[in-house]
């Protein structure tokens, strides 16, 4: 169905070619030096170093720590389109994406008005259409206007191009309603996407509880708010047989919580953001509004039960939750302060410098993680062979730099990681044979 | 000291010091006139978002005792209520070039976040549940005025501590000061983890005797969304500090304003043991030794008096 298909701005693939350049794709085990030729959208041809003669195609010699590997997928960020464009928008936010190395993502509903049907899918597909620099794929809403108590025209929705549904930023909290929304998945199909949270437990937190919560006089939001949601689901999920992906993970209870689904069987799956795999509630000690996300930075323990769980397979991909806000918005105190950070031009950097650089995580899985999520919505694994859609990135891996130094591509800037030392830069990303993001024609790197 | 937002970034000399300026300011206000001319020509200004009365009013008296100009800024009434920010509210004041800005917000932090956006020496007077500073020295002072020393002193701080921005500046300058505290409360209004600030945590008062000082704090309706405790009624039969829980060697102390047979026994806010109006009274001398040491030995100052230092007078 090619509704289903990812959308942007129609672009000239060009003729490129990657001369002598490591090539890493973790999916074939490929980790050698080759010949990359791209041409027409597609990977045209693999062969030994210095074989290729790249006649009429721009030729990019690779340096010692460059490596080519796919482009990475998103499959959760915020672009603020319709009604909210002066946090974010389509071009803005895919640039974000492209600059990030990534080749593809999936942007969530609760916009203004909130996309909850066909209508209002259509024309926002539309949108992405003339205005996205990096194919985007959507999510509408579980539930009409993100309230909880009436399906969104699920079919229509699936019919017109919707992956899955999701009322993130917020929890389904009744589980009969969710009931029916798994029961109605078998008839309409995609993802159902859950962001976790008992508002009850929740209610008035603005940071993890715990002793610096306590001390800091702000209410905390205890784990298990998030964790006995997760529990609650899979169990649903279980029992109708239903697809489930739980978004942004944060605590090991959670985790532990989709091991046990998975291993009952259950169709579950689940993500983790790189400022959960990288900060705690320490963070939060400042009161820095930039590190006030939902669900909040946890406990080093919450962290570790992330890293853990992204080795072992149990958290099946890296999402960003890339989640822009205006300056003046977050230039509040804290607890008036929206929740959310920006992530896509950070996540793969940040990580590498945070998780592998250290040997927490091998740089191969890493890469993994980081397209893993495009399969869990039923889109293609990305892969570098002949053949393939040319969605590739080329990153300077031994690049150090500090996270804003450069500006930003996204329109906001409440990045987590502003100040924080990078390493690696994606230099190049290609998006259907075309460059979407190009430090070397810029002459930055 | 530039500014005071948290008691945490007084060490037991700075706490020390101001309690010493506060003593002969308070030797001053036994006087027939009471003003000194120290911060003559200086601005303070009073920006409070939450309601306020004795703290607000504490604030004034004690500027005006030291000769500054005082500007009240309420947000109710306001450009605040016409959706004005924060920040732009902090700027928009600032042109009036205030030497000190007393802020009372529901927010923690935001004294801290104004302290970035403007000149002015900035004093926190309540951010939400996080701090009180002046609450806690004067409640300092109180004590070093009773007892001479916290060393060694065991003090119970009884109630809502969840609320509660005074139990935590209190804590630390309890704390700071020598003295062991303890937190006792029905357990809804204890924080999670709140021993890691160095504190015992009791959820009845049955060792309530070993207390040299119990710290009552309001039960805060005004705070409350959702009822911490099943009835005021069960809070007070088991939480209330009445003449049957109270030993005659112990000393009684409440922020204000006190709900009467709720957290405290009408008989004990009247008997000599509790300090209520002691802290009220100390209220004054210890903000004017605040702004006494943020203001007038500040580099900036256009009229600061040649002497700087403690005030003998």
């Amino acid at each position: 169905m090619s509704r289903t298909e990812l959308v942007c701005r129609p672009s000239t693939p060009e003729r490129l070619l990657f001369s002598e350049v490591r090539v890493l794709d973790p999916r074939s085990g490929l980790d050698e030096l080759r010949d990359v030729l791209v041409d027409g959208g597609v990977i045209v041809e693999l062969a030994a170093p210095g074989s290729l003669d790249g006649e009429g195609a721009r030729t990019i010699v690779a340096a010692d720590e460059l490596v080519l590997t796919s482009a990475f997928f998103d499959p959760h960020v915020h672009l603020r389109s319709p009604g909210q464009e002066h946090k974010e928008d389509l071009e803005s936010g895919t640039r974000a994406a492209a600059a990030g190395g990534y080749g593809g993502v999936i942007a969530m509903p609760n916009t203004e008005p909130v996309i909850d049907s066909a209508p209002l899918l259509r024309s926002l597909r539309d949108a992405a259409h003339r205005q996205a620099i990096v194919p985007v794929g959507f999510l509408p809403a579980i539930t009409v206007g993100l309230q909880g108590d009436q399906l969104t025209e699920m079919v229509a929705l699936r019919e017109e191009g919707a992956l899955g549904f999701t009322d993130d930023g917020r929890p389904v909290t009744s589980a009969g309603m969710l009931r029916k929304a798994l029961q109605y998945q078998r008839t309409a199909g995609g993802v159902i996407a859950l962001h976790e949270e008992d508002p009850t437990l929740s209610a008035g937190g603005s940071m993890h509880e715990g002793a610096l919560a306590s001390s800091l006089g702000v209410t905390g939001v205890p784990t298990i708010s998030e964790s006995t949601m997760v529990a609650r689901d899979a169990e649903l999920a279980a029992y109708e047989e239903g697809r489930v992906h739980f978004q942004h993970l944060s605590c090991v209870a959670s985790v532990n919580a989709v091991a046990n689904a998975k291993a009952n069987g259950a169709r579950v799956s689940c993500e983790a953001t790189p400022h959960h795999l990288l900060l705690t509630d320490a963070a939060v000690a400042t009161l820095d509004t930039r590190m006030k996300m939902n669900p909040p930075l946890a406990g080093e323990a919450d962290r570790q039960a992330l890293i853990e769980g992204l080795r072992s397979g149990t958290i099946d991909c890296i999402a960003t939750d890339h989640a822009p806000h205006a300056r003046d918005e977050k230039e509040v105190p804290f607890e008036q302060a929206p929740m959310g950070t920006t992530g896509l031009e950070t996540a793969f950097a940040a990580l590498n410098a945070g998780l592998v650089e250290p040997g927490h995580l091998r740089l191969e899985l890493l890469l993994e993680r980081l397209t893993d999520g495009a399969g869990l919505y039923g889109l293609p694994a990305p892969r570098i062979a002949a053949g393939e859609s040319a969605d590739l990135v080329l990153i300077d891996l031994g690049a150090s730099w500090i996270a804003g130094e450069h500006g930003w591509a996204s329109r906001s800037e409440n990045c987590c990681f502003a100040g924080q030392r990078m390493l690696g830069r994606p230099l190049v990303t290609v998006s259907r044979g075309a460059v979407v993001h190009d430090l070397l024609r810029e002459g930055v790197a | 000291m530039r500014h005071l937002i948290s008691v945490d970034e007084l060490d037991r000399a700075a706490i020390e010091r101001i309690v010493r300026q506060a003593t002969h300011f308070a030797d001053i206000s036994d006087r027939e006139i009471k003003k000194v001319p120290a911060l003559r020509g200086r601005m303070v200004l009073n920006l409070f978002y939450e309601a306020s009365t004795r703290t607000r009013s504490s604030f004034e008296l004690a500027a005006k005792r030291l000769s500054a100009d005082v500007v009240n800024f309420a947000a109710s009434g306001s450009s605040v209520e016409k959706g004005e920010s924060l920040k732009d509210t902090v700027l928009t004041l600032s042109a009036h070039r205030p030497d000190a800005i007393v802020i009372r917000t529901p927010w923690a932090g935001a004294a801290a976040l104004v302290s970035r956006w403007c000149d002015a020496a900035i004093v926190n007077a309540g951010d939400g549940k996080h701090e009180h500073p002046t609450q806690a020295l004067l409640d300092v002072y109180t004590l070093v005025s009773r007892l001479g020393s916290l060393d060694g002193c065991s003090i119970w701080i009884v109630g809502d501590v969840a609320h509660s921005r005074v139990a935590r500046s209190d804590i630390v300058a309890f704390q700071r000061m020598g003295a062991k505290v303890t937190l006792a409360g029905p357990p809804t209004l204890i924080p999670r983890e709140i021993e890691a600030m160095g504190c015992a945590v009791r959820y009845d008062l049955d060792e309530i005797g070993d207390a040299d000082v119990i710290y009552t704090l309001r039960m805060q309706h005004e705070r409350m969304t959702e009822p911490w405790v099943p009835s005021l009624r069960e809070y007070a039969t088991r939480y209330q500090i009445n003449e049957s829980r109270l030993r005659s060697s112990q000393i009684v102390m409440h922020p204000g304003p006190v709900n009467r047979g709720v957290e405290l026994s009408g008989e004990v806010v009247d008997s000599p043991q509790a300090l209520i109006a002691e802290q009220v009274k100390a209220g004054v001398v210890v903000r004017m030794a605040v702004l006494y040491e943020l203001l007038a030995s500040s580099p900036t100052a256009a009229s600061a008096p040649a002497q700087l230092g403690e005030v003998h007078v």
